[in-house]
């Protein structure tokens, strides 16, 4: 267990905490604005990469193609809202889950029987792929960096935002109280399409920039949809700091928990069972971290709404 | 107030009349013969798809108790199921392959799981129980595909059906079939009667105005932990009919997709009925049977479907008949 | 000297920076009317929530037929023989008239983990039901599903749910609000035959039922208790009428 091993380990816990964040932040919005619980958001993630690969082979640019992506993900993205999701606004949870499991199951398939079923794959830019030396004898993808950077710039612009603007003032107060705000004559409709898009992008432009590393299939965005919600349960409902802070958290304990979860209980026993039950603990470690936050909190870590 | 011949959801719960008997009746009773049937008719793939029918109807019955009548959405059932096949599973993989030590450790694996779960859930509010159950879920998913031993992401397969007391009382297709049976007429005996009981009573108006319910002076908490492991149990008991029917294990048994089916099969069916239940997981499968003889990717034609019915059929099946039969006029 | 049947001791609750309870200390003497009266946001509900434990005060202690309740939850408090009645009519819409009631009944009727056995027919819960009603005079809707009441039948059947605990205290916050002449008139009789028997907690606006009823009344005005006294003082008090009543009375 060498320290450059341990710094590589927790770079790829920021990347993949970052990632989350990215995702998170725009569901933990629409949950706190609109009180819409949206398990269709990993299929927007899963879109943003399908549609990033099918643009990229038109233009051979990779920013060409981040770019069209975008755009063509925010426009479906308000396609299923205008069809869908404006209908599930107000009613209760378990027609807005079940609605949105349904487009899942679509999508899924929709995708696997436009594009296959084999894993795509979206080269990086060149400018941006191989590695640069961190410290000695350590070497880092590139990419990876400018994955961190790019979730921490959207982190920082989405706190401008959030915190210095009116608008953001409108979703935080919305996060808090929408019918309040409604009733202070702010067009909720409006807010909610605007937050809606912003999180919609924001997810695309997830499963854009991890697609040159991960490969792009059908399916992909299920599971971290699932993190993005433990995300948005420890971090706070409607809180964008919240999501933040929970974000790297997860991804930190996620990442390491896997790289050393054998090592680490090598310290405590033999080295077969620790083989045997490293990775069920190591698996474990994030929904345990989930239960313990919730059993002291049980309304997340910073919730948007007050006591 | 139209006295229906389906157990309408209500907040009754209980079955008012004799007329509400009609459609359990009538479910059972084909229940009972379809392995004659099936005889007759030289068609064994309808006892295997009763069967299946059957089994996940136990985990539906179940599921209703919690979503139905107790308003907790649970997003994450079908960890009982894996828990409870799991519990055969690796019984047998270590040389224990009798029904009356896994059965016991089936239901009893469940039921700590959905103690332990529960207390962590039940403890936030409505929105974020979905998420963390669906998060549960999902851990002992992927607990199981790091079990490396007992087949890990591949599953386990079984040498043999358990055994009870040693007799290979489940060997036969029918005679298991009856078993299965049985154990759905139980399940939903036993759900009838605590929907209508003292506690079922508190778990609905907790479900109607939990916080009317606490000021009168229930403890809706210890309430609802008490369904939720309840409920947990007897899916349980589901999985450990699953992997005895298909001698098989896998960590596919509770992925998500599969919990999200569940809700799917008590909401075709119809919330909060009961009968609903067993309808809409009989519902569900076959036309899963019959769309994937249509396309591979069926789920594009059922996904569709399931947002129709949520926008604009709630109350699923018995729902429409209800409707239907008001219409008509059938009823005072 | 007896003992109190609620003492509020200090009690301090803010929300963000916002202070609606401002060190209220108050005593409610056993068997008593005890109205708080005060204007809109004076923090009357606030107060009646903390008291029955739905909020948790910032500061001070709430003392409950001289037991310490103020960490207790409601349920708790609801055991041992707080009840009360929402400003928002709140019963369970779904289930029968009687079935309200009996619930109410239940929950001081022995264990509720029975799982077997219909709730519905059980005569030892249906029968203090059909009584709590008679007395509210619902007797003959008993059979309607709660949600279909009219407002006025409504705040009966809260009421009947509370008296069928059989409460030792008697929280009502706004029990006339939105009603009807004829029914507030039925309301008010039907306390007034109450008094003494039950002690109260009456949180209201419609001055006539507070005068009709109360025999001290406590003013509440922006979170602070201005004074505490019996009607015809509290009635005549000028900082009172300037504070309050003065809009109450033309």
């Amino acid at each position: 267990m060498s320290g450059a091993l341990v710094l590589i380990q927790v770079l790829n816990g920021l990347q993949f905490g970052v990632l989350l964040f990215l995702i998170a932040a725009g569901l933990t919005l629409v949950f706190g604005v609109m009180d819409f619980i949206n398990l269709a958001y990993g299929v927007q993630y899963m879109v943003g990469a399908y549609l990033a690969v099918m643009f990229y082979g038109v233009f051979g640019n990779f920013f060409a193609a981040l770019g069209a992506a975008l755009l063509a993900a925010l426009l479906f993205g308000l396609l299923l809202e205008f069809l869908v999701f404006r209908r599930l606004y107000g009613r209760d949870h378990l027609d807005q889950v079940m609605a949105t499991f349904g487009i899942i199951l679509f999508l899924n398939h929709a995708v696997r029987m436009v594009w296959g079923a084999a894993p795509l794959t979206l080269p990086m830019p060149d400018v941006f792929s191989g590695s640069i030396v961190l410290m000695d004898g350590l070497l880092y993808p590139v990419w990876r960096l400018v994955i961190i950077a790019a979730g921490l710039a959207v982190a920082a612009g989405l706190y401008i935002l959030v915190s210095h603007t009116r608008l953001g003032m409108l979703v935080r107060a919305g996060a808090a109280n929408a019918r309040m705000v409604s009733a202070l004559g702010v067009n909720i409709e409006r807010l909610f399409m605007i937050v809606f898009g912003f999180g919609t992008m924001l997810a695309g432009f997830a499963g854009i920039m991890i697609a040159p590393i991960l490969s792009v299939e059908p399916g992909m965005g299920d599971n971290i949809l699932i993190l993005a919600f433990v995300v948005i349960v420890i971090g706070g409902i409607g809180s964008i700091r919240g999501a933040f802070m929970a974000a790297l958290l997860i991804g930190l304990v996620d990442t390491l928990g896997r790289s050393f979860s054998v090592d680490i209980l090598r310290l405590v026993m033999a080295p077969s069972p620790a083989r045997t039950v490293g990775p069920a603990i190591a698996s474990m470690a994030i929904y345990l971290l989930m239960a313990i936050v919730l059993y002291f909190r049980p309304a997340g870590l910073f919730p948007a709404k007050g006591r | 107030m139209a006295g229906a011949i389906f157990a309408t959801p209500s907040a009754a719960g209980r079955l008012r009349s004799r007329r509400d008997m009609v459609v359990p009746a009538l479910i059972f009773l084909v229940l009972v013969l379809v392995p004659a049937f099936a005889a007759a008719t030289a068609q064994k793939f309808l006892i295997d798809l009763t069967a299946r029918i059957m089994i996940f109807a136990v985990a539906a019955v179940a599921l209703d108790l919690v979503v139905g009548y107790g308003g907790m959405i649970s997003f994450g059932h079908a960890a009982f199921i894996g828990l409870g096949a799991y519990a055969v599973g690796i019984l047998s993989a270590e040389g224990v392959g009798d029904a009356l030590i896994a059965l016991p450790v089936a239901i009893l694996a469940a039921t700590l799981f959905a103690w332990i779960t529960g207390i962590v859930c039940l403890g936030t509010k409505g929105a974020y129980f979905i998420m963390i159950t669906l998060a549960f879920g999902q851990m002992i998913y992927f607990v199981a595909t790091s079990l490396a031993p007992y087949g890990g992401d591949n599953g386990l397969t079984i040498d043999a059906r358990d055994t009870v007391a040693g007799l290979p009382l489940f060997k036969s297709d029918t005679n298991f079939y009856y078993v299965i049976l049985l154990s759905l007429l139980a399940t939903y005996a036993f759900c009838r009667a605590l929907v209508a009981s003292r506690f079922g009573r508190v778990l609905r108006g907790a479900k109607d105005n939990a916080s009317r319910m606490a000021t009168i002076g229930f403890d809706v908490r210890r309430y609802q932990l008490v369904g939720y492991v309840i409920s947990g149990g007897l899916t349980g008991l589901s999985g450990f009919l699953l992997a005895n029917s298909t001698e098989f294990v896998s960590p596919a048994y509770m992925s998500w997709q599969r919990s999200g089916e569940l809700i799917v099969m008590i909401i075709l069916g119809g919330i909060g009925t009961l009968d609903g239940a067993i309808i809409g997981a009989a519902a569900y499968l076959v036309a899963e049977e019959w769309l994937s003889t249509l396309t591979e990717n069926w789920q594009v034609i059922f996904g569709p479907v399931l947002v129709l019915i949520v926008l604009f059929a709630r109350g699923g099946l018995i729902g429409l008949c209800v409707r239907f039969w008001r219409r008509r006029g059938a009823f005072s | 000297m007896t003992t109190p049947m609620l003492r509020l001791d200090s009690l301090r609750k803010g929300f963000g920076g916002i202070i609606v309870t401002n060190n209220v200390t108050l005593d409610v003497m056993p068997g008593e009317v005890h109205a708080i009266i005060g204007p809109n946001g004076a923090g009357k509900s606030t107060l009646v929530n903390q008291i029955s434990g739905l909020l948790a005060p910032d500061a001070g202690g709430i003392l409950f037929d001289g037991r310490d309740v103020t960490a207790l939850p409601p349920h708790a408090r609801a055991q041992i023989g707080m009840a009360r009645s929402f400003q928002i009519t709140s019963i369970l819409p779904k289930f029968p008239v009687l079935e309200n009631v009996a619930l109410a009944v239940q929950a001081r009727s022995g264990s509720s983990f029975r799982f077997f056995g219909r709730a519905a027919d059980e005569r030892e819960l249906n029968l203090p039901a059909s009584d709590a009603l008679e007395q509210v005079g619902l007797a003959g809707r008993a059979d309607v599903p709660a949600g279909d009441l009219s407002h006025g039948e409504k705040r009966a059947l809260e009421l009947a749910m509370a008296l069928a605990m059989k409460p030792k205290l008697l929280l009502l916050d706004e029990p006339m609000a939105g009603m009807a002449r004829e029914d507030s008139d039925r309301q008010v009789g039907l306390l007034k035959r109450l008094k003494g028997q039950v002690t109260m907690i009456l949180v209201e606006h419609d001055m006539a039922a507070v005068f009709a009823l109360a025999d001290r009344i406590s003013v509440l005005i922006r979170g602070q208790l201005l004074t505490t006294g019996l009607p015809e003082d509290v009635r005549a008090d000028p900082e009172v009428i300037t504070a309050y009543l003065g809009e109450q009375m033309e």
